[in-house]
Parts: structure tokens; C-alpha cells; sequence
């Protein structure tokens, strides 16, 4: 059970990463984005090719996140060139890189066009190269990858706090805000949007690249659903901990993300559900986490009005009681 | 400054409902300059400026702004010449955004925006000493996300925000209509300071006579696409709402007169 527990943890944090790039698009650029199930399958498919291939994991990763900015920026373009929906656009730049993804890791055999899975078992990783490191340091196992993640998604988490407070980052949140406030102050939506997009793909492709080492496979529908784990994060971290600043929701994000593991790993000890239903109370999760909050504010309005009313009766006589 | 030559707008074209609003427009603006416009709705005083910041594209004609030739530039490049407000109070500011946030944004207006931080203590201090000017406290609130403040509140900043950089044109559309009397007065009496602090070329567009006849050296009353009538320096000393009332009756017709230019005297 413990082991289950911190292996929700690991990759709560290491998709918390993912979390970050949906809350990018999905909150601060205003854009709900499903090039996610995509672009999170190509950053895991793009690492893993390179890394069978003989190339480093650290470059490996690094190439992904690139190849996700790419994808991203794709998506962009058809929304602001092409005039087409931003859902339309997300929809068809995730199907085209589901042939994308299939390519890309057909790279790694001759004669073969597409691959729709690399297994990395008895390939170096960033995960293998560091918990050796880690290791020989005497940090113990149990509890190194944890630190590593931690670390990798604070770093992440840092990153895009600092980079949503610089000049083109208040461009950027305020393209999401107010698109014509932002033109009359020389924002070019157009550009600043296909930025947006690029950075939180970038984002999530890094997250499918450390998700395709952490687990030692990387496969062609791994992404499927990913948008809505990356939403019910989310939703999840910003129901508990609110929306006050930046840097607060970011972290919640990244809980939300945890969170969202952790009731997965209890959910699948009931007897009779299977890894196949995740996906199902995923959108169960989702499902709650936005209608909830909002319900029970609802009951708490009406049972202060019911509290209110019943004061003005007692106080006021019987009039308002037949009308309520 | 400004200067605009035969400038034609239609829209709806070659359709049963084709409307032209512009004909064949032409006006210049002299460095500083203060020009009101009034005109009855429909007139097209909104799609002049409209065509003037970029938001829309006219069909004919030429647009030059402080020397420059902008016709094929669109909105946000033209911006960084241009300063507007808004009738909306919504629409001028970023909600979600701090007060010195929006204020760096509007700063960062005619410079490549840079990858570092957008606010520093040197700039605190000159955001701090803009909000002064407005006498409403929102000195001290730096910090505060706009989209808490009240429309009076978010105007008078969008007016700071959009003179913040000494635009070399400032585009003012109905900016206080929105608003309650009290708060109006508030805008318009900011809109004459910072306009004569830093002596900006200014185009005003109101519903109010009274408001058209106090600010600006210059008033040009519009109807159906056209100019109809221009005070110079000089005459607009000597004008008061019944000249004006007058002028409108010469030229439309008294049956104009139920016009909701009559209603806001
Ligand atoms: N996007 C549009 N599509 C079609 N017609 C338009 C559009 N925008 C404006 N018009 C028409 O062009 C004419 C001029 O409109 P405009 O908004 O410039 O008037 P205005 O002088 O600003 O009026 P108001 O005082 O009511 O603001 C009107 O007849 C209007 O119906
Ligand atoms: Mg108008």
C-alpha cells in the first residue's frame, strides 16, 4: 500500500508538469486546448525513439519539449491563421499527430513505417542514470525519485511563475483576459496566443517524455484522456486552494495533480474496479469537481436566505412566510 | 499629426442592406490639437476611429499618422502610436490583472516587450506617481486586481493607461457615457489634465453638446458619413448649445431635432 501511495505521488508530480501546460492554455490564455492527448503521447514517443536510438536521455527530453512547442505552435497557427475554432483546431492537430506519433517511433526500426509502442526496459533513462547517481550519494531509493520529481516540477512551477511576470508573460495573460485591451496596447494576439499554445505543449510533451522513461514505455494511446486528467487537476487544485495569485494557483495545480493519483490508487484497491475503468472515473472525478463547489455554494445561499427569512418572520410577523 | 484624406468605409456591400459610413471623409489634426466630434447615432463617428486605430480596415482612402502611412498596418502596430479609451469601462483594462500589472503593459506600449520582469521598484514609483493624478487612491493599491475596482475606478485608469506613453494620437469614444454623472465629470475633468499636461492630439467623440463646446479647440459635427459642419479655434470660443442646435436645424431640417443630440444638452 505504501509503495502504491508513493507511486501516486511520483507521478502526480512528474504529470503535474502536464497540469501546468493545461492550466496555461486552459485558465491564463483563455484557449481550451485538446492538442494535449497528442502532443503528451509525442513528447513520450519523440524521447523514446532517441533514446533507443543511442541518443541521451537529457538530450532526449530536450528534443521532446521542442517537438511539443512545435505541435503547439501547429495548433496556434490554425486557430489564427486559419480562422479555425480553438477546439476544432486542438481536435485536428491531435489526430494528425496520432499518424505524427506512429512515425516517430517508427524511426527506431528499419523497413517499418510506424511503431505503435517502444519499450525502454533495458535502456539508460533519466530515471535509471539518476537514481544510480542518487544512489551512490546513499539517498535512499524508496524515497529518491520522489525528490527528483519534486524537484523537476518546482523547478517547472518556478519557471512559469516567473515567466507569466515578465513583460511578455502580462501580454500573454492579458490576451486571455481582454484581446482588445491588449491590441490597443500593441499585443499582437495573433503571435502571443501561438506562443502560449507552444510553451504549455512544450510543457506537457516534457511530461510525456519523463512519463515514457519513468515507466519504461512509451505507447501511441497513452495520451488518450490526458486532457481531462490535465482539467481535473486543475479543477481539483483550484477548488481546494483557490485562485488568489499566480504563484498560489500554480501550486495547486501541481496538488491537484497529486490529489488526482492518489484518489485514482484508492479508487482501483475497490474490489471490482479494474485499470481499465480509470478513464471513466476520471471523467467521474471531473465531473464532480465542477459541479460540487458550485452546489454547495448554492445550498449555502439558500440556507442562509431560509435562516434570514426566518429571523424577518419572527421578528416581523407572519407576512413573508406564505410567500417563501 | 493626424491626417486623413478621402476615407470611404461600407459595410454590408452589394447586399440589400449596404451602408456607407464614411463618404469620402477628410480631416487633419495639427500637433495638439483637440478635436470633439457630435453627430446623431449612425453617424459613423465610431467607425472613423475605428478605422483610425485599425480595428477596422477602410475601403478607400489614406490615413497618416505622425507622419507615418499606416493603412497597411494593422491594429496592434498602429497602437503603438495610438492611445483609446473606451466606452465600455470593461473594456480598457485587464481584469485578472494587478493595477501595476495593467500599468506595465500599458508602459511596455512602444517598446518590444522583453522577456524580464515586467514591474521594478523605479517603476512602482513612477506607476505611483501617475495614479496621484487621479486622486483616487489607487496609488495604494498596487496590488489590487482591476477587474475588483468599479467602472469609474477602471475608466479613469484606462484614461491614464492609454495617455501612460504620450501617444502621438489619443482616441476617445463616448468614454464617459457609461458612466453615472458624478463619475463622468470625474473622467472629464482627468481627460482635460492629462490631455493639456502633455498636450496631446486628441479625438473626442460625446453625445454631450455642453461636454463638445468645453473641451478641445476644435468641434466637427458629423452625419451620415460626412462632415456637416467644423468650428474652427477662433469660432468655437464664441459656441454655445443653442449655436450648435441651430447649425444642426440649417443643415438636417427641424424634424432632426428629435434626435438624442437634443435629449443630452
Ligand atoms: N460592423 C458593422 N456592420 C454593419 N454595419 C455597421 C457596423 N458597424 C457600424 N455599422 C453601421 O454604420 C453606421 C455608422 O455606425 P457608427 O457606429 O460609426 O455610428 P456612431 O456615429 O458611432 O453612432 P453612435 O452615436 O450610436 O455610437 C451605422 O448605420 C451602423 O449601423
Ligand atoms: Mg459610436
Amino acid at each position: 500500500m505504501v509503495g502504491a501511495l508513493i507511486g501516486a505521488v511520483e507521478q502526480g508530480l512528474i504529470y503535474g508538469i502536464m497540469a501546468l501546460g493545461v492550466y496555461l492554455t486552459f485558465r491564463v490564455l483563455d484557449f481550451p486546448d485538446l492538442t494535449v492527448d497528442g502532443s503528451f503521447v509525442t513528447g513520450a514517443a519523440t524521447a523514446a525513439a532517441m533514446i533507443v536510438m543511442g541518443y541521451s536521455p537529457v538530450l532526449a527530453t530536450l528534443v521532446a519539449i521542442v517537438v511539443g512547442f512545435v505541435a503547439g505552435v501547429g495548433t496556434g497557427l490554425l486557430h489564427t491563421k486559419g480562422g479555425i475554432n480553438p477546439l476544432l483546431s486542438g481536435i485536428l492537430m491531435m489526430i494528425a499527430l496520432y499518424s505524427i506519433n506512429l512515425r516517430i517511433m517508427g524511426w527506431t526500426v528499419e523497413n517499418a513505417v510506424g511503431r505503435p509502442n517502444i519499450p525502454l526496459l533495458q535502456s539508460e533513462t533519466l530515471f535509471s542514470q539518476y537514481t544510480a547517481w542518487a544512489t551512490s550519494l546513499g539517498i535512499p531509493v524508496e524515497i529518491s525519485i520522489i525528490l527528483f520529481a519534486a524537484v523537476g516540477v518546482t523547478v517547472v512551477k518556478l519557471a512559469l511563475d516567473a515567466f507569466l511576470k515578465t513583460e511578455v508573460g502580462l501580454a500573454l495573460r492579458a490576451t486571455g483576459d481582454n484581446k482588445r485591451m491588449i491590441r490597443s496596447f500593441s499585443g499582437n494576439t495573433s503571435t502571443l496566443t501561438i506562443l502560449g499554445l507552444g510553451l504549455s505543449n512544450g510543457l506537457v510533451a516534457l511530461s510525456g517524455a519523463l512519463i515514457a522513461q519513468y515507466g519504461k514505455f512509451a505507447d501511441v494511446g497513452m495520451g488518450i484522456g490526458m486532457i481531462v486528467i490535465g482539467l481535473a487537476s486543475v479543477i481539483i487544485g483550484e477548488a481546494l486552494f483557490g485562485t488568489k495569485s499566480i504563484v498560489r494557483v500554480t501550486l495547486a495545480v501541481v496538488i491537484g495533480a497529486v490529489i488526482y493519483r492518489l484518489v485514482l490508487a484508492f479508487a482501483l484497491r475497490i474490489e471490482f474496479l479494474d485499470t481499465g475503468d480509470m478513464k471513466l472515473l476520471t471523467a467521474a472525478i471531473v465531473v464532480l469537481a465542477l459541479i460540487v463547489p458550485g452546489k454547495l455554494g448554492e445550498t449555502k445561499k439558500r440556507l442562509a436566505r431560509k435562516r434570514l427569512q426566518s429571523k424577518s418572520v419572527t421578528k416581523g410577523g407572519t407576512e413573508l412566510v406564505n410567500h417563501s | 499629426m493626424l491626417t486623413i484624406r478621402n476615407l470611404h468605409k461600407r459595410f454590408n456591400e452589394s447586399s440589400h442592406d449596404e451602408k456607407i459610413a464614411l463618404h469620402d471623409l477628410s480631416l487633419h489634426l495639427n500637433d495638439g490639437d483637440f478635436v470633439t466630434i457630435i453627430g446623431s447615432n449612425g453617424a459613423g463617428k465610431s467607425t472613423l476611429l475605428n478605422c483610425v486605430s485599425g480595428t477596422l480596415q477602410g475601403d478607400g482612402g489614406t490615413i497618416e499618422i505622425a507622419r507615418n502611412q499606416v493603412d497597411s498596418l494593422a491594429e496592434h502596430a498602429r497602437a503603438k502610436w495610438i492611445g483609446r479609451v473606451f466606452q465600455d469601462p470593461m473594456a480598457g483594462t485587464s481584469p485578472s490583472l494587478t493595477i501595476e500589472e495593467n500599468l506595465a503593459v500599458a508602459h511596455a506600449r512602444n517598446r518590444k516587450r522583453s522577456w524580464r520582469f515586467a514591474t521594478s521598484k523605479t517603476k512602482r514609483d513612477h506607476f505611483r506617481a501617475a495614479l496621484e493624478v487621479l486622486h483616487l487612491n489607487l496609488e495604494n493599491r498596487l496590488t489590487t486586481k482591476v477587474g475588483t475596482l468599479s467602472g469609474g475606478e477602471r475608466q479613469a485608469l484606462s484614461l491614464l493607461m492609454a495617455t501612460f506613453t504620450n501617444p502621438s494620437l489619443l482616441l476617445l469614444d463616448e468614454h464617459t457615457a457609461a458612466l453615472d454623472p458624478a463619475r463622468a465629470e470625474l473622467i472629464t475633468q482627468l481627460t482635460k489634465q492629462l490631455v493639456n499636461d502633455q498636450q496631446l492630439t486628441t479625438l473626442m467623440v460625446t453625445h454631450n453638446m455642453q461636454q463638445a463646446i468645453d473641451l478641445g479647440n476644435r468641434l466637427i459635427m458629423m452625419d451620415q458619413g460626412k462632415i456637416i459642419y467644423e468650428a474652427d479655434a477662433e469660432t468655437k470660443k464664441q459656441l454655445n448649445v443653442q449655436h450648435l442646435l441651430e447649425e444642426f436645424k440649417k443643415i438636417k431640417g427641424s424634424h432632426a431635432l428629435s434626435d438624442r443630440m437634443l435629449l443630452e444638452v
